[in-house]
Order: structure tokens, then sequence, then C-alpha cells
């Protein structure tokens, strides 16, 4: 996995682009995200809070950022930990 | 992360969408994928090492743009409004070129430097009907965009902006879907420019309709707005001078759908913006500020900031008009000395930028200093509450004697003349200073030439005697680029002949 891998739910649909990333398992809806995708799980009711598409995703510490690029019921973790919403402050249109 | 990544997500979120309108044809993310996706087959198959653009904008460009960026070959932009001499230059520095536009005059330049040329219509029309590969190769730190600079002072550098640059300039500024479905972008600056190319990336992620203004004319810029119900545009101050001038002639037009107006590329006049202002009572204004080497916008001042200034009557409040704002959350911005200090707020000095989306590379070096920072060789200062106030090119610095003299300030004592309608203060050479002040001034319609011991006793009276100029011409117009940039090289060649 590296900036720019593309990361596939075993659970849902959700895809995502790596933006950063560094130690530790990215996980979807309970399971380990791969970059095949041909793997399939269930979905744990722990991570069904959903992804948006075009949000970006981090960990509290910022070793990961993930751009989700195709929503789905799962929702992203870092070994175990929810992922939280990335909120930036809107811009105006500059150009 | 490759650039194109953010096409393929618009097509995937609504492919049926509408996404530019040009020349009165409509393509959608899906077709714009499609075609980006089959340019990237036909640039692969040539072998080239660039993808170059000789062309006014068009569809074309966005096909070129992401098709280069899925073949991880850099896109170049070239000014078609350059002499043939200057650019059969340009041509030799990206050899092999996949070349789409303007194929006669290509061949007359350069026909046998081993380029693959496409007329526009036919490079379109290949690229939807190639097939395309599927797989989306990682670009990396790869190159995205190669763009010659103006080279307004010196010979054009090839600036290098890395999809990593891009990528985080768009992420950290831009939501992806956030426009509405009837909102619509009017782009009308040049596609080698990259407030262009920026407008490209920029509305294609936020799902924004782009409308294309191959050739900017006030009257055409207006039936557009009107036709297409335009929203948003993007302008820099000579053409908004035009609209406002086209609008005062009586060009009838609806302006209503009009929402925002950003601006940059060069000095917005305080008279020009407040007018604007009145003018579109109900528009947002935003002045962006930023260079080729920073992938666009480093600092911004928004629409608020805008109507507050414009509504005081505090001058120091009104004089934040003249400001290009605070900058982004995800840039760090200082202002040092020649000797690389951080100056204190008020003082003038160079702006230096750091962050993700500035490259600060050309293809011969880097100009990133060892932590990271830019020299934007632009001067500036800050004020008290962190916004940006520009104070012209570190190079256009006037060095008499050791002492540091800015053209701007002499520049604003000689337009409070009432006779004077433009003017230009540049360095000549002078035996006892090394170097003086020279101005170039442009008289006013209907008034009669001011003597030149006049002009030299306002600057004296203003300023102070190592800002009198030294030498004085009176010219009918002065130079400027086709995006309002003065040439200060010409009219320095100019007060030396």
């Amino acid at each position: 996995m590296k900036p720019g891998s593309r990361l596939k739910s075993a659970a849902c649909d959700t895809e995502a682009v790596v933006i950063r990333c560094g130690e530790g398992t990215v996980q979807c809806g309970g399971a380990p995200m791969t970059e095949g995708g041909s793997e399939t799980a269930d979905l744990s009711g722990d991570f069904a809070a959903g992804s948006i598409v075009g949000k970006r995703y981090v960990d509290e510490a910022g070793t990961v950022e993930l751009l989700c690029v195709k929503p789905g019921k799962g929702s992203m973790a870092l070994d175990g930990v929810a992922l939280v919403l990335k909120e930036a402050k809107p811009l105006p249109a500059s150009d | 992360m490759n650039l194109a990544l953010f096409l393929e997500m618009a097509a995937g979120a609504a492919p049926d969408r509408v996404a530019l309108v040009c020349d009165g044809k409509r393509w959608t993310y899906s077709e714009l994928d499609a075609a980006a996706h089959g340019a990237c087959a036909l640039i692969r198959a040539s072998g080239a090492s660039h993808v170059a653009l000789l062309d006014e904008s068009s569809e074309a460009a966005v096909i070129a743009l992401f098709g280069a960026a899925l073949a991880g070959v850099p896109y170049c932009p070239l000014n078609y409004r350059l002499p043939d001499a200057d650019l059969s230059a340009l041509l030799s520095r990206i050899t092999p070129a996949l070349v789409v536009g303007d194929v006669s005059r290509l061949e007359r330049l350069s026909a046998d430097a081993g380029h693959t040329v496409y007329p526009r219509s036919e490079f379109t029309l290949a690229a939807l009907e190639a097939v395309a590969g599927s797989e989306v190769p990682d670009a990396g730190e790869g190159i995205a965009i190669q763009l010659f600079t103006s080279g307004t002072t010196a010979a054009p550098k090839a600036a290098i902006l890395r999809h990593a640059n891009l990528v985080s300039y768009i992420l950290g500024t831009v939501d992806f879907a956030s426009a509405d479905e009837a909102d619509a972008a009017l782009v009308s600056v040049p596609p080698y420019h990259i407030a262009g190319i920026a407008a490209l990336v920029s509305s294609i992620y936020a799902q924004r309709r782009i409308v294309l203004l191959p050739s900017f004319a006030p009257e055409d810029w207006l039936k557009l707005v009107d036709a297409e119900k335009v929203s948003n545009a993007f302008v820099v101050p000579t053409m908004l001078s035009r609209i406002i001038q086209a609008m005062d002639k009586g060009v009838r037009a609806d302006v209503s759908s009009l929402r925002a107006i950003a601006y940059g590329g060069g000095k917005m006049p305080l008279e020009l913006i407040h007018h604007a202002l009145d003018l579109f009572a109900e528009c947002g204004f935003t002045n962006a500020y930023g260079l080729t080497e920073t992938s666009s916008t480093v600092a911004l001042l928004g629409p608020e900031e805008h109507r507050r200034a414009h509504a005081a009557s505090d001058p120091a409040q009104r004089a934040r008009l003249a400001s290009v704002g605070k900058p982004l959350p995800t840039i760090e911005l200082e202002i040092r000395d020649e000797d690389g200090r951080v100056l204190p707020v008020g003082q003038a000095g160079e702006i230096y930028v750091r962050g993700d989306q500035v490259s600060g590379e050309y293809r011969e070096r880097s100009a990133l200093d060892a932590d990271g920072w830019f020299p934007t060789r632009d001067a500036g200062y800050l004020d008290a509450d962190g916004y940006l106030f520009l104070a012209g090119r570190a190079d256009d610095v006037i060095v008499r004697g050791g002492e540091n003299i800015s053209p701007g300030e002499i520049e604003d004592v000689l337009l409070d003349h009432p006779a004077i309608t433009d003017v230009a203060a540049v360095a000549v050479a002078s035996h006892e200073w090394g170097e003086a002040v020279g101005i170039a001034v442009v008289v006013r319609g209907g008034c009669e030439q001011p003597a030149e011991a006049e002009l030299r006793e306002l600057v004296r009276a203003r300023l102070r005697s190592s800002r009198v100029p030294e030498k004085i011409i009176f010219a009918p117009s002065l130079p400027y680029n086709e995006m309002g940039k003065l040439l200060r090289r010409e009219i320095k060649a100019l007060l030396a002949g």
C-alpha cells in the first residue's frame, strides 16, 4: 500500500485511494481492505456507518488518510479504530 | 495519486452530467473520461515525451491534459501568441512531442523534429475511437504539467508541477461534487496559463459545468454568461475592465446568474474593483494570488472581506481591498529580507511559501531551499491581521546607491496626477548611483503633457529625493502581455535607448 493505491472493501462497495499511509491495517466494515478486492467478508455492525464519496478520512494520529472514491455501507478503520471525516473549512472558488 | 483520478471520480459519480460546453457542443463526464483514456493510448503509441497543446481552449485541452496524466507524460500547453522564433525554441525543448492544434504552423516551425501532430478535431475523434487500456498507472511523483513561464523578466523557464502538487492543491481547496447541477464556471483565460489549468481541474472535481470561451472578447463573455446562466467566472483585471466598459457602452446581457467572480494574475486597480462591486452588487468577489510554481492560488481575499472593505469609510479598512488576502490553511507564508531573516509585520521583503502544492521546480533545478520554502521573487508585506499585500516583483526593485526602491510607490504617486493614465518606474543605469529611477509616462487623452520638472517635484514632495526620476520618457502606451502583465523588460529597453 502506498499513496495512490486504490483499496477495496471486502464487506461493502466502498473504494478509497490512499493519500497518506503508515503502519497498521486499513479496514472497512470490519474486514481488511485490499488492492485486489477479490476477498469477501460480512459487514460488521460496529463498522457500518457508511462512507461518503469525495470525503477524506483520517485517524486521530494522522497516520493514514484515505479519499473515498466509491461509497459503501461500511466505515473505514485503522487497526480496529474507526477513521474520522477530515473536515475542511469551505473556501470560495478561486479559479 | 494520479490527477486523472479526479476525472474518473466525476465520471463515476455523475456519468451523464454535462461537464463542459464549448462552441455549443456539450460533453458529459463519461465522454471526457473515455476520450482521456483513448488519448492515453494514442500518446503511448506515439512514444512522445511530452503532450503539447498549440491551440485555444477547447475540449481537446481537457482530453490532452487528462490523457497525458494517464499516460504518465507531462502536458505542456504552449502560448500560441508567441512569435515563431520563440515558439520554435520552446518546441525544441520538448522533442519528441505529441502536438495538438495548429498543424500548419507547427510544420513551418519544426517540420522534421519527429513530433506527432494532430489537428484539434482529429485528435478528439481519434481519442474517442482509440481502444483504451484499462489500468491507470500510479503517477506517484511524476510530472503532470510543464509550463513555460511568461518570461517578462528573462527567458522562459520550464516550470514543472507534479501530480502530487496538483492533487494536494485540489484536495485542499475544493470539495468533491460540491457544485449544484445548475452551476457553471466560465473559463476565459488561455489554456497555457496556470489559472486556465486550475480552473479545469477544480471545476471537474467540484462537478461544476465548464463553459469555455476560447478567445476573450467582452461582448462574447457577457453573451455566454447570459446564454449558459453562468454562476462563476475567473478573470484577469484587464478582462474585468473591458467587460465593464462594454456594459457601460450598452451591451445588453442578463448577468443575474453570476454569483462569484474570482480574479488574479495582475494588479487590480482600486477604482476598478470598487466599480465592479457596485455594478455586480449580488456577486461575491475573490482575489486569488498564486504563481505557476505554486499550482495556482496560495492566498485569497474572500467575498465578505471585499464587501466589508468596499462599504467601510475608515481608510485602513478600505485599504484592505488592495490586499490579496490571507494564505490558504494548507500554506505557510513568510516575508524575508535579503539575508533570509523573517521580517516583522508591516515590513516589506520577499514572499516565501511552503506547502504540498508548492513545486518550486524547474526542469533545470529546484528553487526550493533546504527546508522546502519557495522564494516567489514577489515582494510584499503582511499587516497586523495577517493580510498579504504585494509590492511588485523582487527583481523589479531599483537599487539606488544601496537603497531599495519599489517601483510601485513611485507609480502610485504619479498615478494621482490628473494628466497621467499609466506609468511604469524601472531601473536605469547611473554613473553616480549604479541604478536610478526612470519612468515611462502615458498622458491621458485630451490632457496636456506635464512638464518633467513638475513630475519630479511631485515625487520629491510626496516621497523623497532618492525616488525622483532621473530619466523621463513619454509613450503612447505601455507594453503588456495578453494576461495584462506589464513587460518591464521592454520598458527598461525603451529608457536605455
